[in-house]
């Protein structure tokens, strides 16, 4: 029983440690299908995260923090969209200048804001997006098997956790059975064939990046007022890359792009709980060799030895019409 | 811009650059004025303690060291068409192939460590930027990607190896020993006072040297030699490579090396000129910024030097200027690197056009 209890704990942190993964995952999703390669999920994050702080602490409102996150990480976004998509710059180094931009603002600005080192003052109550409990979790908590499922996989997240599964939802339908979801998919790919149908490639990749931007938004802010109690500096810590990684895995797909981040969070909630644990039989496992461990399966599957991640074809590319 | 900007030559290399360099300054004092402080005053005493002693150009040196490592490193990669943002990762690799020679061959005099050890960083630098590049070239998957994935690897792999292999015995923080006297590079200071030439005290050691000829070799490789040109063809145009048979494979393998062998050389300075001994994230950021300082330099050594020397001032004056105004931290550096990224690399365009159309005016109304 005792096991089945830690089960239970190692996948509720590893639900809540996917949540952020899953927003800027999808958000990857959004940019690269319509072309736009984005390397800076990381930065949009972290802006987000520290408007969205810096908002709710001011207002005592979570979702006035979430919307001032969503802003900063559009605006953001918009950067990238302008040096990708109009000026046709390159778009890797585009998305690099994002994150060290990001870097820098975000712990210059907090600093002298509030003098504490980069960080916002702890932020409690309102500000903070709580668990929902759900209608009688408490009283079924003690039921066993189905009891701490319920209780604590399903209820007790905040609501922005549910929001990523209904993005999820959103992104895989909107893509797959949409005629704006099969133009973004179409632009991604063949964008000549759809500037001579004569749909807007430019608009249709502006609109994907703001997409991108507001996921990202959702994910800075779990962050900030979901997960902590405020900003840190560099508080994304590489998860906008460990997000980038978990696209890759899933093949540039909605859905598999859920199960890779919350695969990946899992990787994290068992790397914190091994922390220091001898593991009768084995002894001491590193918990280096498990966070290397998304890292080091993408880079095996890049490489084509398990099956074959192939990017949408025009990603990446800045779209240059015929005259 | 399915016509290319017209410019001359001159001018590409040089006012556009400047031009993009002094267009992220504006911003950023916008963002110094922003939280409540006066650029102009916030600039003085920048240049004050980058310039301002002999002992500020010492750490303005020491720090533009680093950057004409990484710098050059991404440097020669863009002139195959590569880019390679791994070279945080093959920094730290780097420090660890200086650290293994140092910790078993300390014992032995400094003209065998030394080499050894500045041949063992460049060796597990040029390996950690090989197998990016031999996984694009046999395998398909993109150095983009990989040499950010192998960032993340090259960290991971050092805080195991410094927790549970070669750390320090009984240190709580994750570092080795320190190495031997003999595996210690020289301060300049030290160097220049065996001459009975006496400057002030600075980390500033003969790793900067090492930088400059460094910058020499990647200036003759390039540019005068047959390896250099084939390195160029490739950039510019694959298929035109093809077909003079050059072996695009081949000049990927051997440029990411040269380049992670250039960014590992980082740990030359940090860990071998410096430190002493291995520690975490001793890279800190500085590959990120070799890309700043190789797009403003044009991906050419004596702007790389320039370029450097510009982020060892911004550096060192950031240091000294946080000291007299608190509000203004280092991280203001970072920021700028990520303007001066945007508008040297990203915006180039929104720059450029406004100088292609001034000249264009200029050679009508001279005509």
């Amino acid at each position: 029983m005792e096991i089945y209890a830690t089960l239970i704990a190692i996948l509720e942190s590893g639900l809540r440690l996917c949540v952020p993964l899953v927003f800027a995952c999808l958000a990857g999703l959004w940019s690269e299908r319509s072309g736009v390669v984005d390397i800076g999920l990381e930065g949009k994050m972290l802006v987000a995260a520290f408007a969205s702080a810096a908002a709710a602490e001011a207002t005592n409102s979570a979702l006035i923090g979430l919307g001032a996150g969503i802003i900063a990480s559009i605006g953001f976004a918009l950067i990238h969209g302008f040096a990708a998509i109009s000026q046709r710059g390159n778009q890797i180094v585009s998305g690099v200048a994002i994150n060290m931009l990001a870097a820098g603002l975000t712990a210059l600005v907090g600093n002298a804001w509030y003098a504490q080192g980069g960080r916002t003052p702890p932020l409690e109550g309102d500000a903070r997006f709580q668990p929902l409990t759900w209608p009688g979790a408490e009283a079924i908590d003690h039921i066993p098997i189905i009891g701490p499922i319920y209780a604590h996989l399903i209820s007790g997240h905040s609501a922005l956790a549910y929001c990523a599964l209904v993005a999820t939802i959103l992104s895989a339908f909107v893509l797959r059975r949409t005629r704006f979801g099969l133009r973004i998919r179409a632009v991604g790919e063949n964008p000549a064939a759809v500037d001579t149908a004569g749909v807007s490639v430019i608009r249709l990749r502006y609109s994907a990046v703001i997409i991108a931007g507001i996921l990202c938004g959702f994910a800075g802010s779990y962050l900030a007022l979901g997960q902590a109690a405020g900003f840190l500096t560099n508080m994304t810590a590489g998860k906008g890359f460990i997000a980038l990684a978990a696209l890759i895995f899933a093949k540039w797909r909605a859905w598999p792009a859920l199960w890779a981040c919350f695969l990946f969070g899992l990787l994290d909630a068992v790397a914190i709980r091994l922390q220091g644990v001898i593991v009768p039989g084995i002894g001491q496992i590193p918990v280096q060799a498990i966070q290397a461990l998304p890292y080091l399966m993408t880079v095996i599957l890049l490489a084509g030895f398990i099956g074959k991640a192939i990017p949408p074809k025009a990603s990446g590319i800045p779209y240059v019409k015929e005259r | 811009m399915s016509t290319p900007i017209e410019i001359p030559k001159w001018a590409d290399v040089s006012l556009v650059p400047v031009l993009a360099v002094i267009v992220a300054f504006l911003v950023a004092g916008l963002v110094v004025l922003g939280i409540g402080e006066n650029p102009v005053k916030a600039t003085v005493l920048l240049i004050q303690g980058a310039l301002g002693s002999g002992e500020g150009i010492g750490y303005t040196l020491y720090y533009a060291t680093n950057f004409i490592f990484t710098g050059l490193a991404v440097a020669i990669a863009f002139h195959a068409g590569l880019f390679n943002i791994g070279g945080e990762g093959q920094a730290t690799m780097g420090g660890l192939g200086a650290a293994l020679i140092c910790l078993n061959l300390d014992f032995l005099p400094w003209y065998i460590v030394l080499p050894l050890a500045i041949l063992g960083a460049m060796a597990m630098g040029a390996l950690w930027a090989f197998i990016p590049g031999y996984l694009q070239v046999k395998r398909g998957s993109h150095v983009v990607i990989t040499t950010i994935m192998f960032n993340f690897l090259a960290a991971t792999l050092v805080v195991y190896l410094l927790v549970n292999v070669i750390g320090k015995p009984g240190s709580m923080s994750p570092e080795t020993r320190v190495f031997a006297a003999s595996a210690h590079l020289p301060y300049v200071h030290e160097a220049l006072a065996y001459f009975g030439i006496k400057i002030p005290k600075s980390p500033l050691n003969l790793s900067f040297v090492l930088a400059l000829l460094a910058s020499a070799f990647i200036w003759i490789l390039v540019w005068h030699t047959k390896l250099g040109y084939a390195i160029r063809t490739v950039g510019h145009s694959p298929t035109a490579a093809t077909y003079a048979g050059i072996s695009i494979g081949r000049i990927t393998l051997i440029t990411m090396a040269i380049s992670g062998a250039l960014a590992g050389m980082l740990a030359v300075n940090e860990i071998l000129g410096v430190q002493g001994r291995l520690l975490l994230e001793f890279s800190s950021g500085y590959g990120f910024i070799g890309i700043a300082v190789a797009l403003m330099g044009r991906a050419h050594p004596v702007g790389i030097v320039l370029a450097s020397i510009l982020f060892g001032m911004l550096y060192q004056g950031g240091t000294e200027l946080s000291f007299e105004m608190p509000r203004v931290t280092r991280d203001m550096i970072v920021a700028i690197s990520g303007l001066v990224i945007l508008f040297a690399g990203a915006l180039d365009g929104l720059i450029r056009r406004p100088v292609a159309g001034v000249f264009a005016r200029l050679l009508k109304s001279g005509a």
